[in-house]
């Protein structure tokens, strides 16, 4: 009998091509708004013009009257289902429509629901709203000043603008820091307001049965059984009890935070259905989209670094003003309300910290999500790797040798942070070794040093990143109190093939394929044979979904433990089969084996068919398992990225020459889809870093809400990107995995803008805020008499 | 307000719908043929989710009214293959993993079609310039270049 | 985004097409391409009650040279133009403005003169046939007029075009030998309007001279400029640095942008000047027959 190899079975390790790809490459995938239910209705929203306004008056008897309107629906009525509020993931309260009054421009004002979207978008016309504009409050600054407006009127307590006030470290240790330090830096940066922008944006079909009680609801979700729960305990007197409410997340066109929330399109989309006692679809536009849903990051930071003379690190100060929008709707854990962002002494051995973030609300769209983020660890991230360029210019030591001076050895793994992290696994200098010679680095530097004397400006930028990803544990993690664990539910037939169903939710990242990776290696069947679901909450195992890159460290754990379960089963069926006591028996070559024996073997598709037709006396019938992980610490990948660029003198046009990636994400399931991964996080790295952000006018008008202004790069100014890896498992994963999807959109953004920092920096130039582009760099150029 | 019937050959059948002038060509499209396999991702003919073949030209379907096509011969993602084999960039987008999420992929599949259609042996930066009027936000277009190469290479051989 | 409700007219002639928008005067729309009518359509900024689409009429695709014109009709659209031997050839200020206009797909559908008829200074083709000195061929119920392009933009979005007219054709004059021209287009990313663009368009005399200049300037004012100071300054006089240097400055000089969300007006004045400089020396060392 030949081996099988995982080669065959495609297992861990193998570039096996995705399951996904035949449906989409066809136009058969089935996203949320390719559901057309007989008798669906359609819902679009009336807006608000205006930041901050009291809304006097809603006339809708002209909608009404618009051929096909069915209602039009306002906060008035949603009180009267007591719906007119409802929580956020943070713990506050928003307006599902706009009560008494708007708090920024895009808010959600009334709802009109009519038999076709054409009609409903006429009707969204004939809506007469009359508004009395009120101050309106933009700069996160202002709004902590005490004579600001306080915007939060609804909220009796609210005597500011202040959200939160959070802090962690050490105060003392790090004002000790500062005072012995030989050198000292403090950097101002701004991570501006960014937004996920899915190519699908978000929208449901709620589908309420009036006879049974039951509610499908089939929505832009990464994370149904969250959703339902919320759903559940947030409407539950209007109908949508648990039992009786199904989520279907069906194929979604990427999420990346943006689908993490519950938006008012959702619950007026159910409010519709169970008033017409008819399906109601609701899709936003892209500009409702960017305007009103799920933006990201909005960090004013300074951050301050101490050190020796000799560039040791003795303690970082952080002080961020977090500008959330009206209401706080960010996605964090609920212990940690400014999420992950105490992982900020990043990759170095840093011995005091003292971080503090103060929340405010603005006039602005709400959110705060967590974009390709582990909860603020890309701001996080950010800051470190800015400051530690600034403070290797401040020594005027080489960037790359202030970071091996400081980084976290390989031999201190575990390591404790001070903030109170333990570091899993890790070797940055090898990773940072690895990148320096690909894109050789010393020759750069020179040919740099050659081109400053004729004038010429070139950039090299490097980040050396550490992530945090894969929350739970439970213990520490959960959102609206649900514990951050999933579950795994894994099927053998009798024929050895698989069903496995997941609490998680792929949005493109190619669960199906990668999870049934994991269970051809750990069972032996081959991933062909193996069908993995997700999505549905009448079918698939309770969990919190897919974000913060937590579907491989949490469920891929899961899926090879239940698989594991499931071989402890299989093992005793086998021993039955082949007559020996279970202790002979091994798992050799993907087969159980008698030891000693060669040839005396059973295969997993042989105990299946064993399992149901011939099970040992005593043994429950069948062979299937579930699994629910908590996992004992959180994972934390970490690579360097160096960024080269060259920037045109005079109009400040610049070109990416070269950008070396090199990532550890620990164990890789399949290389194809990691390197995917991070093309595209880099992608979205380099599209923050040089064009994307929303921004407002003094009277909170956004000037970057569609695809116009708000920009996606195209094929032909992204850069080509060279990927290289290092394979540091984690020690307390199942199979040593530790996610990758966000890392590159984590680390990236440093690298860019360190790289144009560095282009300049021998006139003088310390920072450049995100986005980079060539009128900032002209303008500076200019103040520097060179252009 | 006028209404229209407008007839079509799509994907070689020829179907009809009795429409309202301003209805856009996804929609009609989508809502009304339910070929669904055409996206709409943005609201500023931004990002080619929508993109069609309009007799053999990629076109923005978001962007034109139903009526203008009128009698033309319309092809989307669901007509690329022949049948089960299917059409080399479809092979390729799998190959090289030119996909994530899948929300963009037939209008990139529909747009590299109108280039090699029109430049079979196209270089890569031809490619990125041919598929500049469509935004994926998940792959970084990396793999979707070699994807189209992928498709050109087989078809020059005759595949 | 759905446009509002309206009448579509689908005429078979070009007389019929301008009766039509004779008859509903302001509450037509001609609709050729469509790809900036039906986006303002679907942003509701624009709600005509008559949309007249001119696609139908047979005839108008043209795409030739009579002479010592290039007479390019009303349903060219800007990808023809790309891939047009004549154009490549002939004209390398065209040749490099096309490939940037929007993107592949818009460009199968958008049309030159739809182009010139939106009258966005943001537009690309406006400048480039500024610089080369185009004439519009306007069509009315009254009959046809020409119109130098110089003479067509009047306002931001507003035009020499009555209610009632369209742009039958535009004639391009083919520049003659020892000529060339270059488009220099900053961009925020691929496919969207310029922050700021120069089309640049030269013809040597024999001894090397500046015989001709003609340069457009987009999206540095309230409408397609003319820059023609710098023109006026140039001809005749020989492409030195010093020279172009000045030209870029007068260029700047007649520009008048505004700040909005693609950069502020300084910055845009100042490549205005650069850009201007760019162009000509690629436009002299093409009339030289260089490769740049």
């Amino acid at each position: 009998m030949s081996k099988t190899t995982s080669v065959e079975l495609g297992g861990i390790g193998q570039a096996v091509k995705r399951k996904e790809d035949s449906r989409f490459i066809q136009g058969k995938g089935r996203y949320v708004e390719d559901f057309y239910l007989p008798g669906m209705v359609y819902g679009a929203f009336v807006r608000s013009p205006f930041a901050h306004a009291r809304v006097k008056q809603i006339d809708t008897s002209a909608a009404m009257k618009v051929p096909g309107v069915l209602a039009v629906i306002t906060a008035k009525e949603l009180h009267g289902v007591k719906l007119a509020w409802m929580p956020t993931l943070a713990g506050d309260t928003q307006a599902v429509l706009a009560d008494e009054k708007v708090l920024f421009q895009s808010q959600e004002v009334a709802f009109v629901v009519a038999e076709s979207q054409y009609q409903a978008a006429d009707g969204v016309a004939a809506v007469e709203v009359d508004y009395e504009e009120l101050p309106v409050v933009i700069d996160p600054f202002k709004a902590l000043e005490p004579n600001a407006p306080i915007l939060r009127t609804d909220k009796k307590d609210q005597k500011s603008n202040r959200i939160f006030h959070w802090e962690v470290g050490d105060k003392k240790a790090t004002e000790d820091a500062f005072r012995k330090a030989g050198v000292v830096i403090s950097q101002k940066t701004h991570y501006q307001r960014c937004h996920p922008a899915p190519m699908e944006t978000c929208g449901c079909v709620v589908d309420h049965n009036p006879a049974t009680g039951h509610t499908d609801i089939y929505m832009t979700s990464q994370a149904p059984h969250a959703h339902r729960t919320v759903f559940a305990l947030v409407a539950g007197h209007a109908g949508l009890v648990e039992h009786k409410t199904r989520v279907i997340a069906p194929d979604i066109g990427g999420g990346f935070g943006n689908k993490v929330p519950v938006y008012p399109g959702y619950v007026l989309a159910a409010v519709a259905s169970v008033i017409l006692g008819r399906p109601c679809k609701w899709i936003e536009s892209r500009s409702e989209n960017i305007q009103s849903t799920g933006f990201a990051r909005d960090y004013h930071t300074t951050t301050e670094l101490a050190a020796t003379k000799e560039g040791r690190l003795l303690g970082l100060r952080v002080k961020t003003v977090a500008d959330h929008g009206a209401f706080n709707a960010h996605a964090n854990p609920s212990k940690w309300p400014a999420g992950l962002f105490s992982i900020c002494t990043g990759s170095y051995d840093i011995p005091a910290a003292d971080v503090q973030v103060d929340a405010v609300y603005t006039n602005k769209a709400p959110g705060g999500v967590a974009y390709r983020c582990s909860f603020r660890v890309t701001e996080a991230s950010y800051i470190i790797e800015r400051a530690m360029d600034s403070l290797a210019r401040e020594l005027k030591m080489d960037p790359t040798e202030l970071r091996r001076k400081n980084f976290v050895r390989a031999d201190q793994f575990p390591y404790a942070t001070c903030l109170g992290w333990e570091y899993d696994s890790g070797d940055y200098h090898k990773a940072m070794q690895v990148a320096l010679d690909a894109i050789g680095y010393d020759a750069l530097r020179k040919e740099q040093a050659e081109k400053r004397k004729k004038g010429e400006l070139m950039g090299i930028g490097i980040s050396s990143f550490t992530e945090i990803v894969g929350a739970g544990p439970r213990s520490k993690f959960d959102i609206l109190g649900l514990s951050m664990n999933d579950g795994v539910e894994i099927r053998v037939h009798p024929t050895g093939t698989v069903l496995a169903r997941t609490g998680v939710k792929s949005q493109g990242q190619g669960h199906e394929t990668t999870f049934a990776q994991i269970i051809a290696e750990e069972l032996g069947i081959p991933e062909s044979n193996i069908t993995l679901e997700e999505g549905d909450t009448d079918t698939a195992p309770y969990g919190l979904g897919t974000y913060a890159s937590r579907s491989t460290p949490v469920a891929g754990a899961a899926t090879a433990l239940a698989a594991r379960r499931i071989r402890e089963k299989a093992k005793k069926i086998a021993a039955y089969l082949l007559e020996a006591s279970e202790q002979d028996i091994e798992w050799k070559d993907y087969q159980f084996q008698v030891k000693g024996v060669p040839g005396k073997a059973k295969t997993m598709a042989e105990v299946a068919f064993a399992a149901y037709t011939n099970p040992p006396p005593g043994m429950e019938t069948g062979l299937e398992t579930s699994y629910y992980y908590d996992p004992p610490n959180l994972t934390y990948p970490f690579g360097t990225y160096v960024c080269v660029l060259d920037i045109d003198s005079k109009t400040g046009e610049f070109k990416i020459r070269r950008f070396v990636a090199v990532d550890d994400c620990g164990t890789i399931i399949n290389p194809m889809v990691v390197d995917g991964q991070i093309h595209g996080g880099l992608t979205e790295g380099f599209a923050i870093a040089t064009m994307q952000e929303i921004r407002f006018d003094e009277q909170g008008n956004c000037l970057n809400g569609s695809f116009m202004d708000y920009l996606l790069p195209t094929a032909v100014e992204t850069p080509r990107w060279e990927l290289g890896k290092t394979v540091t498992p984690s020690p307390h994963h199942p199979i040593g995995a530790k996610g990758v999807g966000e890392s590159p959109n984590v680390g990236s953004p440093a690298a860019f803008v360190n790289a144009f920092v560095d282009a300049l920096s021998h006139l003088g130039v310390k920072n450049i805020d995100m986005p980079v582009t060539p009128w900032k760099i002209w303008r500076i150029l200019r103040e520097k008499g060179v252009a | 307000m006028s209404s229209h019937k407008v007839t079509v050959t799509i994907n070689g059948q020829k179907r009809s719908a009795e429409v309202e002038a301003r209805m856009l060509l996804v929609h009609f499209i989508r809502d009304y043929l339910r070929l669904t396999g055409t996206h709409v991702g943005c609201d500023t003919t931004s990002c080619g989710a929508c993109t069609v073949l309009l007799e053999g030209q990629a076109v923005k379907s978001c962007t034109l009214f139903a009526v203008q096509a009128e009698g033309k011969t319309l092809q989307t993602v669901e007509g690329l293959a022949q049948g089960t084999a299917l059409h080399p960039l479809q092979e390729g987008f799998k190959e090289h993993h030119g996909l994530q999420c899948g929300f963009c992929t037939p209008g990139m599949l529909m747009s590299a079609a109108g280039l090699l259609s029109r430049n079979p042996r196209p270089s890569e930066e031809e490619i990125r310039w041919g598929i500049a009027g469509n935004l994926c936000r998940c792959t970084g277009y990396q793999n979707i270049v070699k994807a189209v190469q992928f498709a050109s290479d087989k078809m020059a051989k005759g595949g | 985004m759905i446009p509002q409700a309206f009448d579509y007219h689908a005429p078979k002639t070009l007389a019929e097409a301008v009766g039509l928008l004779a008859r509903f005067g302001d509450d037509a729309k001609a609709l050729s391409g469509g790809q900036s009518l039906i986006p303002l359509m679907k942003l509701r900024f624009a709600g005509p009650a008559h949309l007249v689409d001119i696609n139908g009429i047979p005839g108008l695709d043209y795409l030739q040279e009579e002479g010592s014109t290039l007479k390019i009709g009303a349903l060219v659209r800007q990808a023809q133009l790309e891939q047009s031997p004549v154009v490549k050839a002939k004209f390398p200020l065209l040749a490099d403005a096309v490939r940037m206009i929007a993107d592949p797909q818009v460009r199968n559908r958008g049309t030159l003169a739809g182009n010139l008829a939106h009258g966005d200074p943001a537009n690309d083709q406006p400048a480039v046939m500024l610089a080369l000195g185009a004439q519009v061929v306007i069509a009315g119920s009254k009959g046809e007029r020409t119109l130098p392009i110089d003479k067509f933009f009047i306002g931001t979005l507003t035009t020499a075009l009555n209610a009632g007219e369209l742009v039958k054709e535009i004639l391009v004059p083919i520049p003659p030998a020892n000529s060339g021209g270059a488009y220099y287009k900053i961009e925020r990313r691929v496919g969207d309007f310029a922050i700021v663009a120069v089309g640049s368009q030269v013809t040597l005399d024999k001894s090397g001279n500046c015989q001709k200049v003609g340069i457009g300037l987009t999206n540095a004012g309230p409408t397609p400029i003319k820059a023609t100071k710098a023109e006026a300054f140039l001809t005749g006089k020989a492409p030195s640095e010093a020279n172009l240097t000045e030209a870029g400055r007068l260029a700047a000089e007649m520009s008048d942008p505004a700040s909005d969300t693609r950069a502020p007006a300084d910055y845009k004045k100042a490549m205005v000047q650069e850009l201007t400089i760019r162009t000509l020396r690629t436009a002299v060392a093409r009339a030289k027959g260089g490769a740049a």
